[in-house]
């Protein structure tokens, strides 16, 4: 445990040491302050169900240039050499990373936490739907950071990374579109495969345990895959 | 302490290493030397477990590295030829997070961390960004992060690469020092710092051991039957009529080295060791012996004649001119 902290801790310590984390949480919440401020002068509603679904969207474009570096970049220095070589196992690794980058994430969810913060002060919020809603951001957000983890793993160029996990979360989002514009059964395919999908419910107040089960094994899952990518390369 | 049995690494269809074995005691530096490409580093990242071995196995402290891979890693510390260190981190930083990651308890850790950076000498930049540190401190760095957690094997690939001299002296000196206790394999390509270094050499060529044995006995391997130099004070003609009646001596050739000073080059016949015969046929005849030497010096000639000649000296590119230097310097 200790020494999944210590990967973890460096790596968050690297995010906030950083410009790169700064940078990313200004664009987010200037975007998502926008969002919020513009749909509820223009409604009067109190809730935030579509700030959420814009929150995630916009984190699709943030979390490969989060996750990029996690994995590539210690190849690229050789400091993987370090890692694999120490007395940690690859799974030990890819979560105390992976970890660092929901923290980071995190801390962008709680700057939003003003959000309800206003609408309790001027209105009635509904607490357990906006309590499902960011449990919704949050298990979305941290399967694209898993994505991005995944891609980061594949390659040893932070270019390449941020491009491959770009490229498979926009296509998730045509998934997204696909799963609403068709019917029958390809549109029950569609949107079980979906990520955004799953959290609609969880962004209306509707806790659905086989959403929860998706989100949380479709991130599990990629995090399991990138500990094969990275041990299958000590036989390459 | 290390034990390395049959072991063959290839790459896809390429060899890395075939058919390797070799050991290492505790109390024992073994030099691993090779032209470049020959296959140091992938023995090393196998022995780290960075690599699993296509065959054979590997053992440290009596740990297989594939079957029981974290005890095993638990034993060594390993210096990558390229330090892997984090630019973003301060010395001391990364060194506390090094010392997590290899289990040095809570208690000991800032103990362990302290004497690291005093081994090392490392107390005046322990608070600066490892980024903003010269080359050599980064190796220093580096050698740091291997021995924290006190391994019984070190493993170190090429520690003097691209330092400077007055370095490459200090790093030998400390690698030197932590091989009184412990077991290491150090590689390189020059020939000099393995020859004052290691008790034992493993020479590789293309993948394969082509010799592993004692620094001493190589190296008296080599002045049986090789070209030896001589200088001898007296007159040419004398001296050419003296080793003309030394046995087993097939040819020479004689010049002037200044005022009564003759040097000579000399090829025994193969097998056979002319010094001592040498020695007493022109001390009889009165012309004192004032140097011997085998023509090529030490190593580097047991080196030329088991990989061919491929002497990384002789090789263009910019670790060669590196060897280079280190060769003809001495």
């Amino acid at each position: 445990m200790t020494k999944v902290w210590a990967v973890y801790w460096r790596e968050v310590q690297a995010y906030f040491l950083s410009p790169v984390a700064y940078v990313f949480m200004a664009v987010f919440l200037l975007l998502t302050g926008w969002f919020f401020a513009a749909r509820l002068f223009a409604t009067q509603y109190i809730e935030m169900q579509v700030v959420f679904a814009n929150m995630t969207f916009m984190f699709v474009f943030i979390a490969p240039l989060l996750t990029m570096r996690l994995l590539a970049e210690e190849r690229r220095m050789g400091t993987d050499e370090f890692l694999l070589t120490a007395p940690l196992t690859v799974g030990q690794i890819v979560v105390g990373k992976f970890l660092a980058a929901v923290t980071v994430y995190l801390a962008f969810l709680a700057v939003t936490g003003v959000y309800p913060w206003l609408l309790y002060r001027y209105g009635f919020p509904d607490w357990v739907t906006i309590g499902t809603g960011y449990l919704g951001v949050i298990l979305v957000g941290a399967a694209y950071l898993a994505v991005g983890v995944l891609a980061s793993s594949l390659t040893n160029s932070q270019m390449v990374a941020g491009l491959l996990g770009f490229g498979v979360l926009l296509l998730s989002l045509v998934v997204d579109r696909a799963a609403v514009v068709s019917t029958g059964l390809l549109a029950k395919v569609l949107q079980a495969i979906s990520i955004s999908a799953r959290a609609n419910g969880l962004y209306m107040g509707v806790l659905n345990v086989a959403d929860l089960f998706y989100l949380i094994s479709f991130t599990g899952g990629l995090l399991f895959l990138t500990v094969r990518v990275m041990e299958r390369r000590r036989w390459l | 302490m290390l034990e390395v049995t049959a072991v063959t690494k290839l790459y896809g269809r390429a060899t890395g290493v075939r058919d390797v074995s070799f050991g290492v005691a505790p109390g024992e530096i073994v030099g691993l030397l090779g032209p470049n490409g020959a296959g140091k580093t992938t023995i090393m990242r196998v022995v780290t477990g960075f690599l699993t071995a296509t065959a054979g196995t590997v053992k440290v402290a009596g740990f297989d590295v594939v079957d029981q891979p974290l005890q095993a890693r638990r034993h060594l510390g390993y210096l990558p030829e390229q330090p892997p260190v984090y630019p973003d981190m301060t010395v001391a930083s990364y060194l506390d997070f090094v010392a997590q990651v290899r289990e040095v308890p809570a208690r000991e850790r800032r103990a362990r961390i302290g004497s690291a950076i005093e081994q090392l000498d490392l107390s005046s930049v322990s608070g600066r960004l490892i980024g903003n540190l010269s080359k050599g401190y980064r190796q220093r760095v580096g050698l740091a992060q291997a021995l924290v957690h006190d391994p019984p094997l070190l493993v170190l690939d090429e520690p003097s690469s691209s330092l400077d001299p007055g370095q490459t002296v200090e790093m030998r000196n400390i690698v030197r020092r932590l091989g009184e206790t412990r077991a290491v394999l150090l590689s390189s390509h020059i020939l000099a710092e393995v020859e004052r270094i290691c008790a034992r050499v493993v020479i590789l060529k293309q993948g394969r051991v082509v010799a592993a044995d004692r620094m001493d006995r190589l190296t008296r391997l080599l002045a049986v039957g090789t070209k030896l130099r001589i200088q001898v004070r007296g007159k040419r003609r004398d001296v050419d009529s003296v080793l003309a009646k030394v046995p087993k001596l097939e040819s020479w050739e004689l010049e002037d080295a200044g005022e009564d000073v003759v040097v000579g080059h000399l090829h025994p016949s193969s097998g056979a060791d002319i010094r001592e015969t040498l020695f007493f046929r022109l001390a009889e005849a009165g012309y004192p012996l004032l140097e011997v030497r085998p023509e090529v010096p030490g190593l580097e000639s047991v080196f030329m004649e088991l990989t061919g000649g491929a002497m990384p000296a002789h090789k263009p590119g910019k670790s060669a001119s590196r060897s280079g230097v280190e060769v003809r310097g001495r």
